[in-house]
């Protein structure tokens, strides 16, 4: 809760130019001074955040701002824009290989980067092409193991030659793939300093050995100013061909990634999510830059939703919650949804602005209320839940009973329905439930 | 210099542990070298080498900062620079500038060497604010928990304190509750073998809580000194994960109600000001005793460190300049500060 998201800031710094028509140097000063802070806040480079900041500056000075748009969300979607485009910009096309042929990739990185891990990701995203994981990291004691436990989950071949030369293990795992008939070959390799000459030096040879087609970077969201003094390095050495960003499931507000494209002009390729191997998912310079900007994750947020929830019924939900008719019964379901989505913590950090909001603590008190909720509504008849109205002591008692509440949970509960209810209808009245509304992320949570 | 630096630093943590128990015997000279390498360069060589990488560029950009005609906004914005790129982060960065502020605009630091040294004095003097004795002579034995997010170093820093311990005469302990990662109880496993220390171990998927009972149980049936309790890297924004580490220690309090004696967090110098989210949410779960700042042989200065020092009121404990189990030393705010704004 230490940094507030960035929209928020400029609200009120932005607050005071309402009533003009343009942006100009004069009342965009504070703003920008806000948005170096917010920058420098997410880890984005020093020397970048001067540069960017005077990017805005000139794109925004004399921009006139249309009728019922407010100063602040002017600038502000000028921030964002030009963040998207320092990240590359959205790929045009995402991350492939063809199955009509071998493909190698090289994993490079700083030690506990995550490059095992990724490597193993990568394995289980392309199975198709019946990829074989080769153990090149012959320093970090259990590291040829860990990779082979990897390789196992993945569903993926494996090779390894104990701790001899890298570049031999590379040239033998591409014969071991060849034989087996893999079409891609990936290999790991030790993480390494980007100023240790000889640990660079193996790499180069390592390179050159297993001619690569591509040689992707794992970079931790996390990094501080330092990451661009990295992936500077590992490409002017290497000439890396894309980077993956790890750990971006935390609260990294992931500032290296535009630090990192900026030195490399190299994409970023995938960012990883979670210790599990399906934890790999496409880059996207929009969720990126929103992050960074402290905006949640919108995106993410319908993209979750969209895996728990097929469009028909996404639908009916919509019509029952316009007209009225949504009853405990799909409150419900509605719940058992979100649960499916992940944990209620994750979720509202996603929407932004909840996640500065509200405190670890509450969101666990939420996580809480919330099983409270679907075991009460669990302990209900099915003629209960579709008319609440019809709950009289002795049935709150039964209720209270089933679900190891009490009469005063259950009353509140029936409460928040109601409201809820109430609130729907005005949703309603201001054409909330129209498709176009939801995705722009106004997904309602029903709590 | 180097040299007597280096002497301050070992007796400091001979103190530490001295002051906890008279009765055991610290061999200074163990501390300082715990596995001879003599034709190896110290241990603060190397880190005042890593620091100096980037200090380099540190030093020499603060000895740029009193250029010809330099206005004292221009002096003060540079040094901003300086220290946001160490990773100081917004606040703490213009905490320190509030402090020489006044200092440049009456020409009382009129150049680097001046300004230099004022800003080593503010770091040296906020970070021995932290400092207290380590607790590893506890009776029956001492409990060391080590948490931190994934990829930090925990494994490695769990071999290199129970190395520098048992040059000093303890007898040492691992248990190896990082269940979850592949290799990483086979990885615990080899550095028990190297240095000659019992790891206790569970399998695969094993409760993790469940191999630290295990391990408390044998640590009381053997005489042993120190265990240290390897636990697997968790970020602090997965509640589940963090309700775990929780549950290992009440696990360990339940055998021995003043346990955990040491609780480290070990935190990646190459971390940004996430860093500080991830101290706050682990002091939290665990009421840390100590942070341990792993990797600052590379660029990395770790400054993140200063702000969670702030507002947590940690100590630093140790410090890992390599991957060798012999590159750590305990934490001394004088001769880091120093190598942080050393020349080469």
């Amino acid at each position: 809760m230490m940094f507030g998201g960035l929209s928020e800031k400029l609200q009120t710094a932005v607050s005071k130019m309402s009533g003009q028509s343009s942006l100009t140097e004069e009342n965009i000063k504070d703003a920008l001074r806000d948005v170096r802070l917010a920058l420098l806040e997410a880890d984005v480079n020093f020397l970048l955040v001067k540069e960017v900041v005077e990017q805005i500056r000139q794109k925004a000075v004399g921009v006139a701002l249309e009728k019922g748009v407010q100063p602040a969300q002017k600038l502000f979607s000028l921030v964002h824009e030009q963040l998207v485009e320092l990240l590359g910009g959205e790929q045009p096309t995402p991350f492939q290989l063809s199955s009509g042929r071998q493909h190698k990739i090289l994993m490079v990185g700083l030690q506990g980067s995550g490059k095992t891990t990724t490597a193993g990701k990568l394995a289980r995203y392309f199975k198709d092409l019946k990829p074989t994981l080769v153990a090149a990291d012959i320093y970090r004691p259990a590291a040829i193991s860990q990779l082979a436990t990897v390789a196992k989950q993945a569903g993926a071949d494996f090779y390894q030659a104990g701790q001899k030369d890298p570049v031999e293990i590379a040239r033998e795992g591409l014969a071991k793939a060849k034989e087996s008939n893999s079409r891609l070959v990936i290999l790991d390799t030790a993480g390494r300093l980007q100023i240790d000459e000889d640990l660079m030096n193996e790499l180069i040879r390592v390179k050159a050995a297993f001619e690569p087609d591509h040689i992707l970077m794992v970079l931790d969201s996390m990094t501080g100013q330092e990451a661009i003094k990295v992936a500077q390095a590992f490409d002017e050495k290497l000439n890396i061909t894309g980077v993956i960003l790890s750990k971006a499931d935390g609260d990294a507000r992931g500032g290296a990634a535009l630090s990192v494209s900026k030195v490399t002009k190299k994409p970023i390729l995938f960012l990883g999510i979670g210790e599990k191997l399906d934890g790999l998912e496409l880059f996207s310079a929009q969720r990126v830059a929103s992050r960074i900007l402290g905006m949640g994750d919108v995106v993410g947020l319908v993209e979750k939703a969209s895996e728990v929830m097929d469009e028909s019924t996404a639908k009916k939900m919509q019509r029952k919650m316009g007209s009225g008719e949504f009853n405990l019964e799909d409150f419900l379901e509605q719940m058992q949804m979100i649960k499916k989505m992940g944990p209620m913590g994750d979720l509202l950090k996603m929407i932004p602005g909840v996640g500065q909001m509200i405190g670890e603590e509450q969101l666990g008190g939420v996580e809480q209320e919330m099983k409270r909720t679907v075991a009460i509504i669990s302990s209900m008849t099915p003629h209960e839940r579709q008319d609440p109205s019809i709950l009289n002591g002795s049935r709150k008692r039964r209720v209270a009973q089933g679900s190891g509440t009490n009469a005063q949970q259950i009353n509140h509960l029936l409460r928040q329905f109601e409201q809820m209810k109430q609130a729907m209808k005005q949703m309603k009245k201001a054409g909330f439930f129209k498709p176009a509304n939801l995705l722009k992320g106004k997904l309602p949570f029903g709590m | 210099m180097v040299f007597s630096l280096f002497k301050k630093k070992s007796t400091r943590l001979a103190d530490q542990i001295e002051k906890e128990s008279e009765s055991v015997s610290v061999d200074t000279q163990s501390i300082l070298n715990p596995v001879t390498e003599s034709k190896e360069e110290s241990l603060y060589d190397r880190l005042k080498r890593g620091l100096s990488r980037t200090s380099g560029g540190l030093v020499a950009s603060l000895r740029g900062v009193f250029g010809q005609g330099a206005g004292h906004e221009e002096i003060l914005e540079e040094i901003e620079a300086i220290l946001i790129q160490a990773d100081l982060g917004v606040k703490t960065t213009q905490r320190l500038l509030d402090q020489v502020r006044p200092l440049v605009e009456t020409n009382q630091i009129r150049d680097s060497t001046a300004l230099i040294e004022k800003l080593r004095e503010l770091i040296q003097k906020q970070m021995s604010l932290h400092v207290s004795p380590l607790k590893l002579n506890e009776k029956p034995f001492s409990v060391v928990l080590i948490a931190g997010i994934n990829g930090v170093g925990k494994t490695t820093t769990t071999a290199k304190i129970g190395n520098l311990l048992q040059a000093t005469g303890k007898k040492c302990m691992f248990a190896a509750c990082d269940t979850f990662r592949a290799g990483a109880v086979e990885q615990l496993g080899i550095w028990g073998e190297r240095l000659n220390i019992p790891v206790i171990t569970g399998s695969e998927g094993q409760d993790p809580a469940s191999v630290a009972f295990e391990a408390m149980k044998k640590a009381q049936k053997e005489d042993i000194d120190v265990l240290l309790i390897d636990t697997a890297g968790r970020l602090h924004t997965q509640k589940n994960l963090m309700e775990e580490l929780g549950k290992i220690q009440r696990v360990i309090q339940k055998n021995m109600p003043a346990a955990p004696h040491e609780i480290f967090l070990v935190l990646d110098s190459i971390t940004g000001q996430n860093a500080v989210h991830q101290a706050r949410m682990f002091h939290e779960m665990l009421k840390l005793t100590g942070l341990v700042m792993t990797k600052l042989d590379g660029t990395a200065k770790g400054g993140v460190v200063f702000g969670i020092q702030e507002e947590l009121g940690l100590p630093i404990r140790f410090v890992g300049v390599g991957e060798k189990f012999t590159d750590l030393q305990p934490f001394d705010p004088q001769s880091y500060s120093q190598a942080l704004f050393e020349e080469n």
